[in-house]
């Protein structure tokens, strides 16, 4: 079997008294949809994987090479956050093309590498507009389309569509989930929505106070948990008792 | 509604008391211009201020935004270093510093017999010239203005958000790309705003240019408008020039109002935030460094003022009757100015209140609340040159010296009562409005329970700093006072004008503990009252 | 009760009789510093006149006149004394000042004087004062001085708030004529600074911050007798050296006229006139005989000394000083 897209190994982080401990395994091409409660470590997990933040021990590995002491442009890892993905003065077109060249000397080679992914997120002709003329789902895509150039195996989104409707939610997970496999992606997506994870998920993970309580094929884990953080996680009204 | 309509009379009574006094003033000016005398007044003397006036502060807006931009950026680079709390704080000094009691540091620091030609001179290097003039005025200006500036930038690095420097950090963003794409245009919608505000500042500098102007070509138009009544009873040119200050004040004002976007927020909080550019050792460096400068550009002049204070004759001048009267003159002074800022600033604020939240007269009521602001345009001197010629031939103006200064100064500071006033009064309008009519809580009663306690807290902080930035102001005493009726401030301008530096020192450094010590008090004594 | 009543009006009575017996004298502030003239004056006069001397001192004698109009008579002061020949038809003219009605007045001045205005306190000549260590060629004319500058290195005061530097301005117009401005736009090149008042100007020369300074011929007498240093010089020059003479007079608005009017006799004896020489290191008025210093009689004399009419100053001053604001600021 060949070596994992990402792999967080027992990975430890500290910050201000609580702690993070987790072990995770996604493997190449996976969709994997990390939930849990609001402060249980989700975005920290994705930061630490992403290099915004470093482990006090552990190790994390893309495709089976260790990153764990690169920055974060060194790491074949994209982020998309759920707000502020694109500077604000410049083009669709320009933010895209930063993911090509981070001083924006661009090449006209550049330039049509840049058009084409805005083409595959359906945006060719918002090419020049500025983020501000753009909806919060055109945004998004633009943004998705600068991860695209950017040619890196793994990608991390930490609640990129929690702004906005259910309809226009679901078509955009449609689309990364469509992008990812014609691109061969790894993908680790935070939501709060089971429905989402339901929608496109192979894999789900639960995470609950700094740790991964529990990873596994996303139906099984959400049709029937017997995890009861899990439960009260899903069904907060339910109270199964004490364990 | 039960109890709103005496509301509107405040402002009314206010209004007359500030902009009105403005408005009386230049009145009193214009009435005292005889006219046909235009081309004797602008001639190559009133050309020769103004172009000085323009280009001492066109000189010191260029240089203390080109040295606050970096310096900001450093701090913006390094959200967390001991004592990062501190340099935000010393750079908050200058702010409420008097600015004779600045002047001083300057000159022991800088002047001919300062701290840096000592030390020049025991390394065997030539020394400074003499700071005197253009140089004095700009190193003066640039110590007010670039920590001002500074703590007006922050705001703008503050407010790019965490993800965008993930973002950075991610694309492999290196120091220059992240200035261009992430850090200009932040800064370019503020910088404009802050450059007009540091021009109009430092165009209307009075104290600074007064005391190291150095002679007839180095005047601003205040400082000419104050030689012109004070020293040379010419009214005529004197109301000439107050007349050319408030025009252009009015322009740039203008201007700035309508375009400037920045906001004077707690800066400095130091949001913690990782930048990719700041891990590198060099850059680590050269921010140190820069900061470093910062540091000893606002804190050598603050340094001069307390270490020559304490080794000079501190028995010696304290032992004088004449500082400690001119000490009590300074508190009384800024008592009085205090007392009349928070009266007229929450009379206006009050009424703009009303108009705002409760008439839905929302523009007249920015209007009220900027013409309370209007001592940006009307500076201290001209509104001070109105009163005199006003007064003048009808009462003894220098009888009045005490009183007068307190008044201009409180005008001054009526900006600084509503900007803290103002957002609670219109808080508890929004809030609390209809619990109070369904409670039948209204006039007194609703005062004394609702906005009283709500207001004691800021309205203590605004006169405390009325009170302070009184105690320490020359310009208004320089235009009314006489050596009789000194007060600290103008002791101290005397003694440096005869180079008596022992003395100034020790005077300078009274001054500051007063106005500290006023400001101390009174905060302090609105937080106890607020709790009890 | 009404012994309280008789308390009260005693003490009331003494605050006043206090008061009328204070004589406000308005001059300039080297006058009165503690190595002035002023406290020896005061002491003279309070012997005699069982009264207190208020002194009142502005920066420099030619902010005196700006004083009274700002004042307009509301003020305290009884006597100004700093005034100057040069300033006396304006003071006249506006009303400020009374005739002191002293007939019997004698003086030893260089002119000759009867007014029933302005009593002389002291005479003098501007000059410019260099330090020898510093500068070994001085200036030899007033014409070096215009054209001769290579750097700032002369102190002046503002003519319209000091006496010395009104002089200078006169001095000049009397030399140059209509051309003064031209020299002045020369002069100016060579100018460090421009102070309000004399005491600062030769504060900051003697602080070392330029080695010309504008004083009078008998300043170096102060450091020869005090200091024993001579290191400090005038420079005399061939075209000759304005003259002041400095003046006394009654205020309009006085309520003190009779003390005033003593003070002014008082000036012309020889109680006030010791103080002069090495207070405010001036000529005396009358003959002080063997009380003059000799350092006094060896001081250089000018050439030629130079007085414009007081009438000719009182009607052109503003318009000159106009002149001088416009080519002393130099472009
Ligand atoms: N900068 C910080 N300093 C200290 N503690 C932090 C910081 N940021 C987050 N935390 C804490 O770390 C824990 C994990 O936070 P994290 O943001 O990873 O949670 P999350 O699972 O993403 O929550 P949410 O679903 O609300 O986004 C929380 O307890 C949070 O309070
Ligand atoms: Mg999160």
């Amino acid at each position: 079997m060949s070596s994992p897209g990402l792999e967080l190994d027992g990975i430890v982080f500290r910050q201000g008294g609580w702690t993070l401990a987790a072990d995770l395994v996604v493997r190449r091409g996976e969709l994997l949809a990390l939930i849990g409660a609001s402060g249980a470590g989700k975005s920290t997990l994705l930061s630490l994987a992403a290099g915004f933040e470093r482990p006090l021990s552990g190790r994390i590995l893309v495709n089976g090479r260790a990153v764990t002491d690169l920055p974060p442009a060194s790491r074949p890892i994209t982020t998309l956050f759920q707000e502020h993905n694109l500077f604000a003065h410049l083009s669709a077109l320009d933010n895209v093309a930063l993911g090509l060249d981070p001083g924006l000397r661009l090449t006209a080679a550049d330039r049509r590498t840049a058009q084409e992914a805005l083409s595959r997120v359906e945006l060719e002709t918002m090419a020049h507009r500025r983020p501000g003329k753009l909806s919060g789902g055109e945004r998004q895509r633009v943004a998705i389309a600068r991860a695209l150039v950017m040619k890196r195996p793994v990608l991390l989104l930490d609640e990129p569509f929690a702004a906005l409707g259910p309809a226009l939610r679901r078509a955009m997970l449609d689309l990364v989930s469509r992008l990812a496999r014609e691109s061969g992606l790894t993908v680790v997506m935070v939501s709060h929505d089971p429905a989402d994870a339901r929608r496109i998920a192979d894999t789900v993970a639960f995470m609950d106070d700094g740790r991964i309580l529990l990873t596994g094929p996303t139906d099984s884990v959400l049709d029937s948990p017997v995890l009861p953080e899990l439960v009260r996680y899903l069904d907060p009204d339910s109270d199964p008792g004490p364990p | 509604m039960v109890g709103l309509r005496p509301l509107l009379w405040p402002g009314v009574a206010a209004l007359i008391a500030s902009p009105g006094l403005a408005v009386l003033a230049l009145v009193a000016l214009l009435d005292a211009a005889p006219p046909g005398e235009t081309e004797r007044l602008l001639d190559r003397y009133a050309l020769h201020v103004l172009g000085f006036t323009v280009l001492q502060a066109t000189l010191s807006t260029i240089l203390s935004l080109v040295f606050a931009v970096p310096l900001a950026r450093a701090l913006a680079r390094r959200p967390v270093f001991p004592g990062r709390g501190i340099v935000i704080r010393l750079f908050g000094i200058p702010l409420v510093l008097p600015a004779i009691v600045a002047v001083f540091g300057v000159v022991a620091v800088w002047g001919q017999n300062g701290a840096v030609n000592a030390a020049l001179g025991k390394a065997g290097v030539a020394g400074l010239g003499p700071i005197y003039g253009l140089e004095g005025i700009l190193i003066a200006h640039t110590f007010f203005n670039i920590p001002l500036a500074v703590r007006l930038l922050l705001p703008a690095w503050e407010s790019i958000p965490g993800e965008t420097w993930r973002l950075a950090a991610q694309l492999g963003m290196t120091s220059w790309p992240i200035f261009r794409l992430i850090e200009w245009p932040r800064l370019a919608e503020v910088l404009p705003g802050i450059a007009m505000l540091v021009f109009l500042l430092t165009f209307s500098s009075f104290t600074v240019v007064l005391a190291l102007g150095g002679g007839p070509g180095a005047a601003t138009l205040e400082v000419a408008i104050y030689q012109a009544l004070r020293l040379d009873f010419d009214i005529v040119r004197a109301v000439f020039l107050a007349l050319l200050q408030v025009v252009i004040c009015a322009t740039v004002a203008i201007v700035l109002f309508r375009f400037a976007r920045f906001s004077w927020s707690e800066a400095g909080a130091g949001r913690i935030t990782m930048r990719p550019d700041s891990l590198g050792r060099p850059g680590r460096i050269g921010d140190a460094l820069v900061i470093a400068a910062g540091i000893f550009w606002v804190g050598a002049p603050l340094a001069g003022v307390a270490l020559s204070g304490l080794n000079g004759p501190l028995a010696e001048v304290l032992a004088r009757q004449d500082v400690w009267l001119a000490a009590l003159r300074s508190v009384l002074v800024g008592l009085g100015a205090g007392v009349v800022a928070v009266m007229v600033g929450l009379l206006l604020g009050a009424t703009s209140c009303d108009l705002a939240m409760r008439r839905h007269r929302r523009r007249l009521a920015d209007v009220l609340e900027i013409a309370g602001s209007q001592t940006l345009i009307v500076s201290p001197v001209v509104l001070g040159a109105g009163l005199f010629v006003l007064l003048l031939g009808h009462v003894r103006v220098f009888d009045w010296a005490l009183p007068l200064a307190a008044l201009v100064n409180g005008l001054v500071s009526v900006p600084y009562v509503l900007r803290l006033v103002s957002p609670v009064l219109r808080r508890t309008a929004a809030h609390h409005d209809r619990l109070c009519a369904s409670l039948g809580l209204a006039g007194i009663r609703r005062i004394v329970w609702l906005e009283g306690p709500l207001v004691l807290r800021p309205l203590a902080t605004a006169l405390a700093l009325a009170t302070a930035l009184a105690a320490g102001d020359l310009t208004a005493i320089a235009l009314f006072g006489t050596e009789r009726e000194a007060t600290l401030a103008l002791l101290l301008y005397r003694a440096l004008g005869s180079y008596r530096m022992d003395e100034a020192a020790v005077i300078a450094l009274l001054l500051v503990v007063v106005c500290l010590a006023i400001f101390v008090a009174i905060e302090g004594l609105g937080r106890v009252v607020a709790r009890a | 009760m009404s012994r309280t009543v008789t308390f009260l009006s005693a003490a009331l009575l003494t605050i006043l009789s206090a008061r009328a017996d204070t004589l406000d004298v308005y001059t300039y502030e080297s006058f009165v510093s503690e190595w002035g003239p002023g406290p020896q004056i005061e002491e003279a006069f309070e012997a005699r006149c069982d009264c207190t001397v208020r002194w009142t001192a502005v920066d420099d004698a030619a902010i005196l006149l700006s004083r009274l109009r700002l004042e307009g008579g509301g003020g305290d002061a009884d006597v100004v004394l700093g005034l100057d020949t040069n300033l006396m038809a304006e003071t006249l003219d506006l009303g400020l000042v009374r005739q002191h009605g002293l007939e019997d007045l004698e003086f030893d001045l260089p002119v000759s004087w009867s007014d029933p205005v302005f009593v002389p306190f002291d005479y003098g000549y501007f000059a410019v004062i260099y330090d020898d260590e510093a500068l070994p060629q001085p200036p030899a004319s007033l014409a070096d001085l215009v054209t001769g500058g290579s750097g700032a290195d002369l102190i002046i005061q503002d003519p319209r708030t000091s006496t010395p530097g009104l002089g200078l301005m006169l001095w000049m117009k009397a030399v140059y004529g209509d051309s003064a401005a031209d020299a002045w736009r020369s002069l100016s090149s060579r100018v460090l600074t421009v102070t309000a008042g004399w005491s600062e100007a030769y504060g900051l020369f003697l602080e070392g911050e330029a080695p010309m300074v504008l004083s009078y011929t008998t300043s170096p007498a102060y450091h020869q007798l005090v200091e024993g240093e001579t290191r400090y010089r005038a420079a005399m020059f061939e075209e000759g050296h304005y003259m002041q003479i400095e003046v006394a007079a009654m205020v309009e608005g006085t309520d003190q006229e009779d003390l005033a009017r003593d003070f002014l006799r008082f000036i012309a004896t020889p109680g006030f006139q010791g103080a002069i020489p090495t207070g405010n290191w001036m000529y005396p008025v009358i003959d002080l005989g063997d009380d003059l210093p000799d350092v006094f009689r060896e001081l250089p004399a000018p050439a030629v000394s130079l007085l414009l009419p007081p009438k000719d100053v009182g009607a052109m001053r503003r318009q000159w000083i106009d002149e001088w604001l416009e080519a002393a600021i130099g472009e």
